[in-house]
């Protein structure tokens, strides 16, 4: 068989891939008709959660579900019924304790209320914060790391400047628009199909196959997920309300849907760990940073862990870390789009413009000089890309002609500031797999058990299958969204792209080199001079048959191959920068801030598609401005109940609180023969530490803790 | 069990009849009893415009409208603003703008939109955002909606 190259066509050679193309499930979005797990019918389902943080249960009760009319179907999660002395031990608000299935939501309603369960309560803590507390409760615990690197205490001895200071992030949540949750239906005892809200597709039947309460061979759960309303890392598993769901679903005999209310939402699918830290950083005179000495804390629940990867990007030759994890009574931490690193960045990033405003020079100078002389390994990029995009997003910003130094802008009401960060992410392409069909009409039809979270994994499988094949998009119909399609990694911490592309790239090549040896046997040409370009197959400039007569050739059966990934072969890459600058107003009346301009630059390797992968950057710019400025989970220390676990309270950006967002990406000739690498994380993680940054720059005082809200902001103010 | 009631009225052009109790909403009629589940439920407490309809030709929370009221009403949704096969400009134009991403607030954005531009065919950027600001977005940068919007809006300009 001709053995044709495994590479990505040059950069100006392409016309499908590499470009900005619509999504092709955009129709079914913008019409309403594309159906996500929610829109599955089913029974009604309510849950009946814990409403205290730390407690025992002593008995459930379900008896008086009998009298609630519609009731069909109830469940308790598994050990949370009293077993002789073994009491199930609560530990966050909110922790699922038994569901109900009925005809209407109003019924499932009343039959969870209807339930009886009676608790011990015991003392809880939810203050992240408060590390003198949780010790005194024996509740903090020394982290996993405590590293010593050089001579942190002599280089801080003998530097020109040192500077201290308390910073800290507070937890988020994930906050789904599509909560957590499946429709489950069972086909006969034997066979369970759930339409489950997921990141991971492939991975999710065997975790409802194995649960004691279904108790089913792997190979007869099927999963779906055609559409999916969010995720951010949150949306791994089956879920033990997705075990309910399915076990209600065969009590009931009908199909069941169970999806979180936006409380539970909130409350139990998924945190982000916050984290705080006392920090002293220490430079020459000439902005060189010499050494780093940080005590870090926080918390992710009940087990007690905390941030790492401080510092974050940039790393002094001398430097001490040391982690202390806090046990709290809170919902638990998920993987958060890029774990870690937006909470690294945070409390980095601003030490870093601190020190600065401490030397009085520009913070862009500082990062300048000093992302070229980091050492560790935390550097994604070589220091001249990370220096090259800084150029770039400053040039975007007008950051050199607007800067002035803190309490230097010459503003009078709103205070105007300038502010910035880097980051670093992997991004290296997932584990998967997929088939390629060529049908004997030329139409091509591509199956993977991957799933579309947003990115536009359709349109970029298309994108890669079509450009390969020489067709236009509309040739090439894309399977996703089921286990029973070949097995693909689930998309988490930006491997998907990478993921697909590649299987998908490998499987077209492998099928056209068949395709091209039936064509150079009939048509008696070289194989290996052959080239698949406009509908057509050529060799030399000239049409040797359309792409539907060489189709033709593999009979009546078709073509199958398959793909798969990932391999070292240059189709993906990974390891990314980037640096985001914030130009923003404070009004020192209120604390509130409103963004005047955004600039985010950032580097990928090989763009897919441009328009999908700026929307990408733009959706994670919200969120950082979302989690930089207003978006928090409030825990009451005396109830132990997230207090604002509601959309009204829980705030998110609107669209009038974003100002103007610029993305650009850093892309010369190097980038796009780089390979593909996954985007979903890195734009979300230096956006926080800039916001804090741009305010300190506005106000002229540290507000130390992310998110900025306008309390913080006004209490910064008071104490300067 | 309260009685069901009958309620008559007009959904995307059509008069429909359905049955439903006094408590169930809008929202919920539409999802589970006529299966138009382009109208989306977010936090069914009015705060994040996912299950935005048109009533009357006012953008509501249908979450918030019980269907008992809408007798005789006139009610618009996401599946009946395309017409023929055809996206509504204001739908291709969220398509070509990459005015939405996961998807799953894009119904209640087009609805807003759509009452908008009807209110006001030439919008400012800031009424825009205004108008829009019940919506919720969690993934899309909001940006490329406010973009899609005036790209609607121009082109009915420029076809009048």
């Amino acid at each position: 068989m001709v053995e044709l190259k495994v590479d990505w066509k040059p950069r100006d050679e392409n016309t499908v891939f590499h470009h900005p193309i619509e999504r092709i499930d955009g129709v079914e979005k913008a019409s309403g008709f594309a159906k996500y797990s929610t829109d599955y019918a089913g029974l009604h389902t309510r849950l009946l959660t814990s409403p205290h943080a730390h407690a025992k249960i002593t008995s459930i009760d379900l008896s008086p579900l009998k009298d609630v009319a519609g009731v069909k179907a109830a469940y308790v999660f598994p050990q949370r019924a009293p077993d002789g002395d073994t009491l199930f031990e609560i530990n966050w608000e909110g922790t699922p304790i038994a569901a109900v299935a009925a005809e209407t939501p109003a019924q499932a309603a009343q039959g969870a209320k209807a339930i009886k369960i009676e608790y011990e309560v015991l003392d809880h803590f939810v203050d992240e914060d408060d590390l003198e507390a949780a010790a005194a409760r024996g509740l903090s615990k020394p982290g996993r790391r405590e590293s010593v690197d050089g001579d942190p205490d002599a280089a801080i001895k003998n530097a020109d400047v040192v500077h201290k200071g308390h910073y800290g992030i507070h937890s988020i949540t994930h906050c789904c628009l599509e909560p957590h949750g499946s429709t489950c239906a069972w086909n006969g005892d034997d066979k369970l199909d759930v339409q489950l809200s997921t990141q991971n597709v492939s991975g999710t039947g065997g975790q409802f196959a194995g649960a004691p309460e279904i108790g089913i061979d792997a190979a007869n759960v099927t999963v779906n997920c055609e559409y999916i309303g969010g995720g951010f890392g949150s949306k791994f598993a089956a879920d033990e309300w997705g075990i309910a769901c399915a076990a209600l679903a065969k009590q009931a005999g009908r199909p069941v849907q169970l999806h979180l209310g936006r409380r539970a939402e909130l409350g139990v699918a998924g945190s982000r760990p916050s984290g705080f830290a006392d920090v002293t950083i220490a430079a020459k005179s000439d902005g060189t940073i010499v050494a780093w000495d940080s005590h870090h804390w926080g918390t992710n629940g009940i087990k007690g862990g905390t941030v790492s990867q401080v510092p974050y990007v940039i790393q002094p030759e001398h430097r001490r870390v040391r982690t202390t994890g806090i046990v709290t009574n809170t919902g638990p931490a998920r993987a958060w789009r890029a774990p870690n690193h937006p909470q690294a960045c945070a409390l980095t990033c601003t030490v870093i413009d601190d020190l600065a405003a401490a030397l009085g020079m520009d913070p862009l100078d500082v990062f300048l000089k000093n992302v070229g002389i980091s050492t560790g390994s935390q550097l994604s990029n070589p220091a001249e890309v990370y220096q090259a995009e800084m150029e770039t997003a400053a040039e975007l910003m007008d950051w050199r002609g607007k800067w002035k130094g803190r309490g230097q802008w010459d503003d009078s009401g709103w205070k105007r500031g300038l502010g910035m960060a880097l980051h670093t992410w992997g991004g290296r392409a997932g584990g998967g797999s997929c088939t390629i069909k060529v049908h004997p009409d030329g139409t091509v039809e591509t199956f993977a058990g991957t799933q579309d979270i947003g990115t536009g994994t359709r349109t970029c499988i298309a994108q890669v299958v079509a450009e390969t094949f020489g067709l236009p998009l509309s040739a090439v119909q894309v399977n996703i969204g089921s286990n029973k399609y070949p097995p693909s990694g689930p998309s988490g911490g930006s491997t998907t792209i990478g993921g697909v592309s590649g299987p998908h790239r490998r499987a077209a090549i492998d099928a056209l080199g068949r395709i091209f040896d039936k064509v150079a046997a009939k048509y008696d040409v070289d194989a290996a001079q052959l080239s698949a370009d406009g509908e057509n197959v050529v060799a030399g400039g000239k049409t040797v048959c359309t792409w539907r007569q060489a189709a033709g050739l593999l009979g009546p059966m078709g073509l199958e191959v398959m793909g798969e990934g990932p391999k070292n072969d240059g189709l993906t890459s990974a390891g990314v920068g980037g640096v985001q600058m914030v130009d923003l107003s404070v009004d020192p009346e209120t604390g509130r801030v409103r963004i005047n301009k955004y600039v985010a630059v950032q580097d990928i390797g090989t763009i897919v598609n441009h328009q999908l992968a700026k929307s990408q950057v733009l959706g994670a710019m919200i969120q950082c401005i979302a989690y930089g400025l207003s978006e928090e989970r409030i825990m009451d220390n005396a109830s132990g109940r997230f207090i604002n676990a509601n959309l009204r309270d829980y705030k998110l950006p609107r669209i009038g609180d974003i100002g103007e967002l610029v993305v650009e990406f850093y892309e010369p000739d190097e980038q796009y023969n780089k390979g593909v690498v996954g985007l979903g994380e890195p734009p979300v993680i230096s956006g926080g530490a800039a916001i804090a940054n741009a305010v300190a720059n506005a106000i002229g005082v540290r507000v130390p803790v992310i998110p900025l809200t306008p309390k913080r902001i006004l209490d910064a103010l008071a104490s300067a | 069990m309260s009685k069901q009631r009958v309620v008559t009225c007009s959904i995307n052009g059509h008069e429909e009849s359905f049955l439903c109790r006094p408590r169930q909403t809008l929202l919920e009629v539409l999802r589970d009893v006529l299966d138009l589940t382009g109208t989306k439920e977010g936090c069914s407490n009015g705060n994040c415009g996912a299950c935005t309809i048109l009533l009357d030709g006012r953008p509501v929370d249908s979450c918030l409208v019980l269907a008992v009221e809408c007798e005789g009403a006139e009610i618009e949704t996401i599946e009946g603003v395309a017409a023929h096969g055809q996206l509504a400009p204001v739908q291709q134009a969220f398509l070509e703008g990459a005015a939405l991403q996961c998807g799953i607030c894009t119904p209640g954005f087009i609805m807003s939109t759509k009452a908008l531009l009807r209110e006001n065919p030439h919008p400012s950027e800031e009424q825009i955002r205004f108008y829009l600001a019940g919506n919720l977005c969690r993934c899309t940068g909001y940006d490329k909606i406010v973009r899609a919007v005036q790209a609607t809006a121009e082109q009915a300009a420029a076809e009048n």
